[in-house]
């Protein structure tokens, strides 16, 4: 089968700076691959370079063999549209951070606002499949609540339903646990947990190694801007190859 | 005090109504205005945020000259100005003059704060609506600028108060308004400090709604954040 | 447009000189007024953190009629106003006294935000630490104030600035007074235009620089929190 996701020399820069130095791997169908490394390593930038968050510098993406963010015309690439880009990242799900939940609308209408306005699914529908989603995630009795009543591992769930309900081909999660408190990681590892079971393409930064271990079929280490060693999880957490992988895991460990 | 409020004698009964209506011209005045400086106002600060280097140059200067300069120099320019130099073409009243000059002066201080509402959103806001599918101009109206709206309501209503006593202004190049009605009757009755506390008052009377509001909004909305 | 241009260019020697020393008039003005205000603005500001419930009041409505009343009105009630109670003021002085009593109300709310914004914690912080409260005003209280108020107050000055415009009605020797006599001046009326754009240049002059100042003491005092 082909690769649902093909990343091709990727580099990026930021003025002088390059923080992706020639990144290439693929991600195959129901895949979850995880990204770990430090902080400067490049893998929240990798991760916004295929949603075309983050313009490369140079490279290329393909989803399902479809060149993202560009086109080719006679042989030369050119930039996309607004909308076509719009097209393309409405398959891709991106979840952030720090969440990214819109302050002005209830939980239901965060769900239901870019089905309805992007995707021009009509009103009942888009809320029938928002509610799914939302009692997927364990919140379809919060569906009214404004983002500021909720905590923040609701926010992230309801983020994640968010995401959901536009069907996307690919899940793509940066540090979706980083900035929730302690407690509150679980609710979320546990809907992502349940994701992966789904059979889902996902790629996933983050710092939770004990779970990057047991949901990925394969795990990535970055540092410098590339990835330094990859394979299975037993292989990198066990048995790492290189150096910086071990110090790296050594240091995330001990906490 | 009981000398300077016996001194308004008979005169009181005709400037009360007089300047009653003076002050419905000036409310006319500021609303008309306010219009003008709001269009204009948000075409120029969406042209501030564009993504064409020269269109927000245009912008910022447009809005760093008439934030720097007096708006009586604009009023003169379009009353005085633009007749003498031989456009008769251009003659306008004193009062299109007047809403003129308030509506392209107000608009550079009302596309500021439209810009700075914008932009105080998170950046998140814009890349979680990119990221859904939606277009930068969906992301726009149905993500950004609603909670633009809620944050710039309050400025917008103190820069209306300042709206209101620049109203006064236009006296100066006769345009129909209290503070030009009050001049008339200082002069007319050799009592200028009676004609002008009184038309203090009806200042007065017209700001205070409009300050009190203010700061209700600025309450219920500045803190919501 | 050419045409402009080149008058602009052919009148400058007469209208430049003009202006300039017009602009130091503005200036003195401004600095005189900013004097008043800063000074009477602090009387304001201490009446209204008083303990005393009429004091409060009468500083509170001082604040809210000046702010809500145009200035100009202010003004000719000062200068006109006063002169019927046979004190004769000139111009300048005038203009000092009455923008300087319309500026205390605005300073005044800028050094009671400023205070009210450090007060409690660091108050009761340095009570706890041993000191009278006068010497927490002094050592931790305003020093920290100040910082606070810089930005407000730089803004204040643009606002000051603008607003001198308004004494050219009575008559005094500004930059929009000069450029309006110049223009009466037959032999001028057609270069209105290029005169009174000569003026916003030297009111940008004043304002640009003073615009500067008020970002950098922005960024400084964000750094700073």
């Amino acid at each position: 089968m082909d690769p649902l996701l093909r990343i091709v020399d990727l580099h990026k820069s930021f003025g002088s700076l390059e923080v992706l130095t020639g990144v290439s791997t693929d991600v195959a169908r129901g895949e979850k691959l995880s990204i770990i490394g430090p902080s400067g390593s490049g893998k929240t930038t990798l991760l916004r370079c295929i949603n075309y968050l983050e313009k490369p510098t140079s490279g290329h993406i393909y989803i399902d063999d479809k060149l993202i963010g560009e086109k080719q015309v006679d042989g030369k690439f050119v930039h996309l549209s607004d909308r076509e880009l719009a097209e393309e990242r409405a398959e891709i799900g991106f979840v952030f951070q720090r969440f990214n939940l819109f302050p002005h609308l209830s939980a239901l209408d965060n769900v239901t606002v870019a089905p309805r306005r992007a995707l021009g699914v009509p009103k009942a529908e888009a809320d029938a499949r928002a509610m799914a989603m939302l009692e997927k995630v364990g919140l379809a009795h919060k569906a009214d609540e404004f983002p500021e009543r909720l905590s923040g591992g609701q926010q992230q769930r309801v983020a994640i339903a968010r995401v959901l309900a536009m069907q996307p081909k690919l899940l793509l999660f940066d540090e979706a646990t980083s900035a929730l408190d302690p407690e509150l990681i679980g609710e979320v590892l546990k809907v992502m947990r349940e994701l992966a079971d789904e059979g889902r393409t996902m790629v996933i930064v983050t710092h939770e190694i004990q779970f990057a271990a047991e949901v990925s079929d394969r795990v990535i280490f970055m540092d410098g801007g590339n990835i330094v060693e990859e394979g299975s999880p037993g292989e990198i957490l066990k048995n790492a190859n290189h150096e910086r992988t071990r110090t790296f895991l050594s240091q995330i460990i001990e906490r | 005090m009981i000398e300077f409020i016996a001194g308004y004698g008979d005169y009181i009964w005709d400037w009360l109504p007089e300047m009653a209506i003076a002050s419905l011209q000036t409310l006319q005045l500021m609303v008309v205005s306010f219009c003008l400086a709001c269009v204009l106002g948000m075409i120029v600060a969406l042209l501030r945020i564009s993504r064409f280097g020269v269109l927000r140059a245009i912008a910022k200067i447009y809005i760093g000259f008439f934030r720097g300069v007096p708006v009586l120099v604009i009023l003169y320019w379009i009353y005085f100005a633009l007749p003498e130099m031989g456009y008769e073409v251009l003659v306008i009243s004193s009062y299109t003059a007047a809403i003129l000059g308030l509506g392209i002066h107000g608009a550079a201080f009302l596309a500021e704060i439209f810009r700075s509402g914008i932009e105080s959103l998170h950046r998140g806001q814009m890349e979680a609506a990119l990221s859904l599918g939606m277009t930068p101009a969906k992301a726009m109206s149905y993500i950004i600028l609603p909670q633009a709206i809620r944050v710039v309501v309050p400025p917008i209503a103190n820069y209306t108060v300042g709206l209101l006593k620049e109203t006064a202004l236009c006296s100066i190049i006769a345009a129909p308004e209290l503070m030009l009605r009050a001049k008339d009757l200082a002069s007319s009755s050799f009592l200028p400090m009676h004609a002008f506390v009184l038309a203090a008052i009806f200042y007065y009377i017209m700001s205070f709604p409009l300050m009190r509001l203010a700061e209700h909004l600025e309450v219920r909305m500045g803190a919501g954040r | 447009m050419g045409e402009f241009l080149t008058k602009l260019w052919q009148w400058s020697p007469e209208v430049l000189p003009v202006l300039w020393f017009a602009t130091g008039m503005t200036v003195v003005v401004t600095v005189g007024a900013l004097i008043v205000a800063l000074i009477l603005g602090l009387l304001i500001a201490l009446m209204r953190i008083s303990r005393v419930r009429w004091i409060r009041w009468i500083a509170l409505i001082y604040t809210d009629v000046l702010r809500g009343t145009p200035a100009l009105v202010q003004l000719f009630i000062i200068y006109f106003g006063l002169s019927d109670l046979g004190i004769e003021f000139d111009p300048v002085t005038a203009a000092i006294v009455g923008l300087g009593i319309n500026g205390a109300a605005y300073v005044g709310e800028i050094y009671r935000a400023g205070i009210e914004a450090i007060h409690k914690g660091q108050m009761e912080a340095s009570l706890s630490l041993g000191m009278t409260p006068i010497k927490a005003m002094r050592f931790i209280i305003l020093p920290q104030a100040v910082r606070i108020m810089l930005p407000p107050l730089c803004n204040y000055a643009i606002l000051l600035v603008k607003d001198t415009a308004i004494i050219s009605t009575i008559a005094a020797p500004e930059i929009m007074f000069e450029a309006r006599r110049l223009v009466q001046a037959t032999f001028m009326h057609s270069v209105s235009g290029q005169i009174y754009l000569m003026c916003a240049f030297f009111y940008l002059a004043l304002t640009l620089p003073l615009s500067h100042i008020a970002k950098r003491l922005e960024q400084a005092k964000e750094r700073w929190q």
